[in-house]
């Protein structure tokens, strides 16, 4: 049977166990020491362990909630500068300004700052997300709705729509692939963002998050549970990788406006 | 109460286009016509002539830069759905909605109908234009000629006191482009919607039209206005005149160096 020939999902799944023995094999065959590399057996043993307990359940969930809270305001107000944008020439020369002052600018390098700002709080992340999710979001949503096509906007108008109930009946619906795109991107940001954040911020006790979890293992040379850490932010990425591709496929995909990958 | 006064009445209208780098430049100038309830009025013109725009300022997307326009009997009117419009191009539907929520949206946000009565009148419509087995398809589904149906179908719904069209059937092909011209017709029929229809097809503006008015571009003028309602059957000597009285006249406003040397003679 060709390669070629095998379905996808099954392709990627083979690629998967291959790499996984392959690392095994590794850790086993080549008397690695288990202090530099712990074999996927081991970080299976600890993965499992971690959920059981719900330490890492809640740890998860720690970051996830920073994360959702930061993008949430982040995206708020993306939506709220590009509808300006839309609206006012000001806005549209303001969100210019904005984000080619702020978007070339990691938005970690903000959390020294932040922690100046809010304390060794939640708030500090919460408020890097925000900043490292607002531009995409912000960028992208303006160029979808200047790239709306002018029929569809004399159609809408034609109906009697201005104002908000146009931006949100028409513009929205219209530049939602660029939506998601920018959503995509912001997700991106905000996820390494975040992890990125809680590796500094070390301090914030038995719940603090995915980074911490990583970090506060190495004090302990708890290299199993660094490779812990690491799967499952990699499993959670691609989980919400598959979501984003569930949204535009019920979307974007089945309207025309994108073509399936 | 006096009687209802005519959709269209122009007199010495001036249409201004501005462009992105603020230039402005005349579309048209002292335009003056007037479009009869119930009637087909059609617009034929070469590219440029400024029909288009001339059918833009009727909708309320352009306000005239001079001159009086009334629709409906008043000046300066916004757009809206009691002159619906059928677009050309095929993104006029709104991709994220299925056939039958195109119409029955519309009806809701511009006819304030209750969700049943939208749904009821929404199928009606679909109806009308014979695509009902369309009705829960997204626009992207369907053939170009299906997609005028259907964007044909929201603009009746609205029930408007005039249908604008701008070349509704230009991007289509010439089999499905002659099948819809004849549903028009019927439509037009049974309906008696008073339309208003830009086109380059001199075929489509005698078999669709009572009237045509016929323009010229550079400088964009109106050249004539011909009664056509007597030209309905495509296998008549008089339509054949008639094609041929059309064509005399647009050629003419084409070919601007004979006009030049004509009026040197002149």
């Amino acid at each position: 049977m060709r390669w070629a020939q095998i379905p996808v999902p099954v392709r990627y799944a083979i690629l998967v166990i291959a790499i996984v023995v392959v690392w095994q094999a590794y850790v086993t065959l080549g008397h690695v020491n288990k202090l530099l590399v712990s074999s996927p057996l081991d970080v299976a043993a600890v993965v499992g362990a971690d959920l059981r307990s719900g330490k890492l359940v809640a740890i998860t969930w720690a970051t996830l909630q920073t994360l959702v809270a930061g993008m949430l305001a982040g995206t708020a107000i993306g939506f709220t500068l590009a509808s300006f944008a839309v609206f006012s020439k000001v806005g549209h020369d303001l969100l210019n300004v904005l984000s080619a002052v702020f978007n070339p600018l990691p938005s970690i390098a903000i959390l020294p700052l932040a922690m100046i700002w809010f304390g060794l709080r939640p708030e500090s992340i919460v408020f890097v997300v925000a900043l490292a999710s607002v531009w995409p979001v912000a960028i992208n949503t303006d160029t979808g709705f200047r790239t709306v096509s002018a029929t569809t906007q004399l159609a809408a108008r034609n109906l009697g729509l201005r104002g908000w109930r146009l931006v949100v009946d028409v513009l929205l619906p219209a530049a939602l692939p660029s939506i998601i795109a920018g959503l995509k991107a912001s997700w991106a940001f905000g996820w390494r963002t975040v992890v990125a954040a809680e590796l500094v911020f070390g301090v914030a006790g038995s719940a603090g998050g995915l980074g911490w979890y990583i970090n506060n293992a190495r004090y302990f040379l708890n290299t199993a549970t660094i490779f812990a850490g690491l799967v499952v932010i990699s499993v959670l990425g691609i989980l919400v990788e598959a979501l984003f591709g569930f949204v535009e496929r019920r979307t974007v995909i089945r309207w025309g406006m994108k073509r399936a990958a | 109460m006096a009687s209802a006064p005519p959709p269209v009445v122009a007199d010495g209208v001036a249409v201004e286009y501005v462009d992105s780098a603020g230039r402005r430049s005349r579309a048209i100038a002292d335009a003056t016509f007037e479009v009869r309830r119930g009637e087909a009025f059609v617009i034929i013109g070469p590219s440029g002539c400024g029909k288009t725009t001339l059918l833009k300022a009727i909708a309320g997307f352009l306000q005239p830069a001079a001159g009086k326009l009334l629709v409906d009997g008043a000046a300066g009117r916004e757009p809206g759905p009691d002159r619906a419009v059928v677009f050309q191009d095929f993104d006029q539907l709104f991709a994220w909605r299925t056939v039958h929520d195109n119409i029955v949206y519309a009806l809701r946000v511009a006819r304030r109908l209750s969700a049943a009565d939208a749904k009821r009148r929404a199928d009606e419509m679909l109806e009308l234009v014979d695509i009902s087995r369309a009705a829960d398809r997204y626009p992207h589904e369907l053939s170009g000629g299906m997609k005028q149906r259907a964007a044909i179908a929201r603009a009746l719904a609205l029930e408007p006191t005039m249908l604008l069209m701008d070349e509704p059937f230009g991007a289509l092909d010439a089999i499905t482009r002659n099948q819809l011209q004849i549903e028009l017709a019927n439509v037009h029929r049974r309906t008696g919607v008073t339309i208003v229809l830009v086109t380059h097809s001199i075929q489509e503006a005698l078999y669709l039209g009572d009237r045509v008015m016929v323009m010229s571009a550079h400088p964009a003028r109106i050249r004539e206005i011909v009664d056509t309602s007597t030209a309905k059957d495509v296998e008549s000597p008089h339509f054949a005149e008639l094609t041929g009285r059309l064509r005399e006249l647009l050629v003419h406003r084409d070919d601007a160096l004979g006009a030049d040397r004509q009026a040197a003679v002149e």
